[in-house]
C-alpha cells in the first residue's frame, strides 16, 4: 500500500481577477499559479523558492484552505482542499513572516491560551505548551508582555509558537524568519530542524526567498517563478545541475551605459550562460555562470574593451542562487521592473 | 533554543476537542479579548460613560422644561443606557470581522478548525458582557443624577424581554459582520449612517409610538425599538399607556428576529466563506 503523501498538487492554478477600471491595454487578470504539479511526502522539509510575487504565498493560502484554486487539484493528508477544508484544519497550522495578528490589548500568552483554543486545545494543555515553548523560544520572560509592546522579532517568535502549539500534522511557514535579526532567525531554524528531527512523521512546507535557509533546512526544494514549477530536487542534485559550469564572481570598475547593439552585451560573450550584474560603492559585481573556465578569457577581453577593468575574481562551488539565476535569468534581489534597463547590466 | 528540548522532542499526540467541545472553546476564547479589554483600558470609564450622561441630561432638561410626564426621564435614561449596545453593534461587531482580516486574525479564524460561527458568538458574548457593564453604570449613575423611580412589574418577564433583545440585537451585529466585511471599507460609512439616524427612528430617548405606526413599524426591524418599548412597559407605572405595541407580541416580534437574523449570519458566513476562497477575500489586505 502507498503511503498518502502530506500534499500533492495537480495541475494546479489561480487567477485573480484584477479588480476596478482598466484602460483596454491593462491586464485584467493575473496568473499567481499556473499548472504546478508537486508531492510532498509525510517526513519532508519542503521548501519553496521564489522571489517575491513568485506564486509561494498564493499556493500557501491553496493549501491551507484560504483560497480556492482555478484550476487543478490540491490534497493535504489525502484531503481534498475543495470538499474537505474544515477536516483539513484539523491537521495543519500556518504561520507567515511580519505578521501583526492577535490582540494587543492581550498579553502574549492570553493570546497564544486564545488560539490554542481555537484549535480544541484543554486549557491546561495549552497553557502547559505555551509555557514551555516560550522557553524553548526564549521569550518566557516577555510572557505577561502585552503584545502591543512586542518588538518586531518578539511577535514573530510568538507567531511561530502559535504555529506549533496545536501540534500540527502539516506546518505551514510562509517567510517565517522575515524581519528577524540574525539571531532570532538562527534561533527559529534551529527550533524547526530539532522539531521535525524529533516529530518524523510530521511535514513542514517553508516558502522562503532566503538561498541560505532553504539550503540550511530543507530536504526538497521547489524552485518557482511567475507562478511555473521551475525545478524540484534535493539542494545537493539542485546545485549538481551546475557543476559542469563555471562560476565566477567579477568585481569590476563600473560597466556604464548597456550597449544599444546587443552583440556588444556580456551575454553575447561565447560561453556565457548568465550574467547578474549589481552595483556596490563604485564598482560593479558580476556573477557568472560561464559554460567552462575558458570562457572566462572571452569575458575579460569584453571587459577590457569596453573600458572596464578587473579589480577582483573568485571563482565559486555552485550555490542555489546560482541555481535559482540559471533557471531564472536574474538572481532573486533584482527587482524584475529593472531588468533589462541598463544599470551596469552586460 | 536548547533548554525546551523536552517539549521539541514529545512524541505523543495532543488530544483536541471537535464538535461541541471545541465549539464552546473557541466560543469563549473569541470573547475572551473584549471581557478582559473592558479592564485593561479603563478610559472607556471616562468617555463611554460621561458622554451619553450628557446626551440624557439634555433630554431630561427639555422634558422638565416642558412640564413632560416623569415618566419621560425615565425613559430617556434608558435609552442612554441602551445607546452603549447600539454602539457596540456598529462598531465592535459589525466592523470587527473586516479589522480582524486587516489585522491578520480573519484568516488565523478560518485556517483553525474552529467553526466560525463560535468565533462571531464569542465576540458577540464577549461585546455584550463588556457592554452590560457600560450600560449598567450609565443608568446608575443617570438614576441617580435624575432622581427616576422604577416600578417593576414583573422582574421575571423584564429578564426574558432583556434576553431576547440581545438575541436579537448580537445576531444582528453578527450578520452585519459577515455584510461588513464584503462590503468592505464602504462598511465604515455605513456604520456612521446607522449610529444617530437610529437614535431617532428606534426612539432611543422618547416613546417610540410618538412617531407614529408606519414609522414604528420599520423601525422594529431594529430590535432595540421594541425591546426598549417592552422594558419601559414593565419598568415604569405609565410605561404601558405610552407603549407601542403590547409586551407578548414584542417579545414573540424578537424572539422571530433573533431566530432569524442568527440563521441569516449563519447563512452569510458560510456564504462569505465560499466568496471569500473563490474571490481571495479572506486573504487581502485592503480594497
Amino acid at each position: 500500500m502507498t503511503a498518502i503523501p502530506a500534499i500533492a498538487t495537480h495541475d494546479l492554478g489561480r487567477i485573480y481577477k484584477l479588480r476596478g477600471k482598466k484602460r483596454k491595454d491593462e491586464p485584467k487578470e493575473l496568473v499567481a499559479l499556473a499548472g504546478v504539479d508537486l508531492t510532498v511526502d509525510s517526513g519532508e522539509m519542503f521548501g519553496l523558492l521564489g522571489p517575491n510575487g513568485a506564486g509561494k504565498t498564493t499556493l500557501i493560502k491553496i493549501l491551507t484552505t484560504l483560497l480556492l484554486p482555478s484550476q487543478g487539484s490540491a490534497q493535504v493528508m489525502g484531503l481534498d482542499v475543495l470538499a474537505d477544508s474544515q477536516e483539513i484544519r484539523r491537521h495543519i497550522s500556518m504561520v507567515s513572516g511580519g505578521e501583526t495578528s492577535g490582540y494587543g490589548l492581550l498579553t502574549v500568552e492570553e493570546n497564544l491560551w486564545m488560539f490554542a483554543r481555537l484549535y480544541g486545545l484543554e486549557s491546561k494543555v495549552a497553557k502547559q505548551r505555551i509555557a514551555e515553548l516560550m522557553e524553548v523560544v526564549g521569550i518566557t520572560d516577555r510572557a505577561r508582555t502585552k503584545i502591543s509592546d512586542l518588538s518586531t522579532g518578539l511577535r514573530q517568535k510568538m507567531n511561530f509558537i502559535r504555529g506549533f502549539i496545536s501540534d500540527p500534522d502539516v506546518v505551514f511557514l510562509d517567510e517565517p524568519t522575515l524581519g528577524l535579526d540574525v539571531g532570532a532567525a538562527r534561533q527559529v531554524r534551529s527550533f524547526i530542524k530539532t522539531w521535525m528531527e524529533r516529530h518524523p512523521d510530521r511535514t513542514l512546507l517553508l516558502t522562503t526567498h532566503y538561498m541560505a535557509e532553504a539550503d540550511e533546512l530543507c530536504d526538497r526544494l521547489a524552485i518557482i517563478d511567475k507562478g511555473k514549477l521551475l525545478a524540484l530536487d534535493t539542494p545537493e542534485q539542485l546545485k549538481h545541475r551546475l557543476q559542469r559550469e563555471a562560476i565566477f564572481r567579477l568585481k569590476v570598475v563600473p560597466l556604464g551605459h548597456r550597449p544599444a547593439n546587443s552583440d556588444g552585451l556580456l551575454e553575447a560573450v561565447p560561453g556565457v550562460r548568465q550574467v547578474v550584474a549589481t552595483e556596490v560603492e563604485g564598482a560593479t559585481d558580476l556573477s557568472l555562470i560561464l559554460a567552462g573556465d575558458d570562457a572566462l578569457s572571452g569575458v575579460l577581453h569584453h571587459l577590457n574593451q569596453r573600458g572596464s577593468g578587473l579589480i577582483s575574481l573568485e571563482k565559486r562551488e555552485p550555490t542555489l542562487e546560482d541555481v535559482f539565476v540559471d533557471l531564472v535569468g536574474r538572481s532573486l534581489d533584482v527587482d524584475t521592473s529593472r531588468t533589462g534597463d541598463e544599470n551596469g547590466r552586460g | 533554543m536548547v533548554a525546551g528540548e523536552s517539549l521539541i522532542g514529545r512524541t505523543e499526540r495532543v488530544e483536541k476537542a471537535s464538535g461541541l467541545r471545541l465549539f464552546w472553546y473557541a466560543m469563549w476564547a473569541r470573547a475572551y479579548p473584549r471581557i478582559i479589554g473592558a479592564t485593561r483600558e479603563r478610559s472607556w470609564l471616562f468617555f463611554e460613560t460621561l458622554l451619553p450622561v450628557l446626551a440624557v441630561a439634555g433630554y431630561v432638561f427639555i422634558y422638565r422644561a416642558i412640564q413632560a410626564p416623569p415618566e419621560y426621564t425615565g425613559f430617556a435614561v434608558l435609552g442612554g443606557a441602551m445607546t452603549a449596545f447600539w454602539l457596540n453593534i456598529l462598531w465592535s461587531m459589525a466592523s470587527q470581522l473586516y479589522w480582524d482580516k486587516d489585522a491578520g486574525n480573519l484568516e488565523l479564524y478560518v485556517v483553525s478548525p474552529a467553526p466560525m460561527m463560535a468565533i462571531l458568538l464569542g465576540m458577540a458574548l464577549g461585546g455584550l458582557t463588556m457592554t452590560a457593564t457600560r450600560a449598567i453604570t450609565i443608568l446608575v449613575v443617570c438614576s441617580v443624577l435624575f432622581g427616576v423611580t422604577y416600578q417593576v412589574v414583573s422582574p421575571l418577564l423584564l429578564i426574558a424581554v432583556f434576553v431576547v433583545t440581545m438575541a436579537a440585537l448580537y445576531g444582528m451585529g453578527m450578520l452585519f459582520a459577515s455584510i461588513f466585511l464584503v462590503a468592505g471599507r464602504e462598511a465604515w460609512h455605513l456604520s456612521n449612517l446607522l449610529q444617530e439616524p437610529i437614535y431617532l427612528a428606534s426612539g432611543f430617548y422618547f416613546p417610540v409610538k410618538a412617531l407614529g405606526f408606519g414609522v414604528a413599524t420599520a423601525a422594529s426591524i431594529i430590535p432595540l425599538t421594541l425591546g426598549m418599548d417592552a422594558m419601559r412597559q414593565l419598568i415604569f407605572a405609565g410605561g404601558p399607556a405610552l407603549g407601542f405595541l403590547s409586551v407578548p407580541l414584542e417579545v414573540g416580534i424578537l424572539a422571530a428576529l433573533s431566530v432569524i437574523f442568527i440563521g441569516a449570519a449563519g447563512f452569510a458566513l458560510a456564504r462569505l466563506e465560499v466568496v471569500g476562497r473563490r474571490e481571495g477575500r479572506i486573504i487581502e489586505r485592503r480594497r
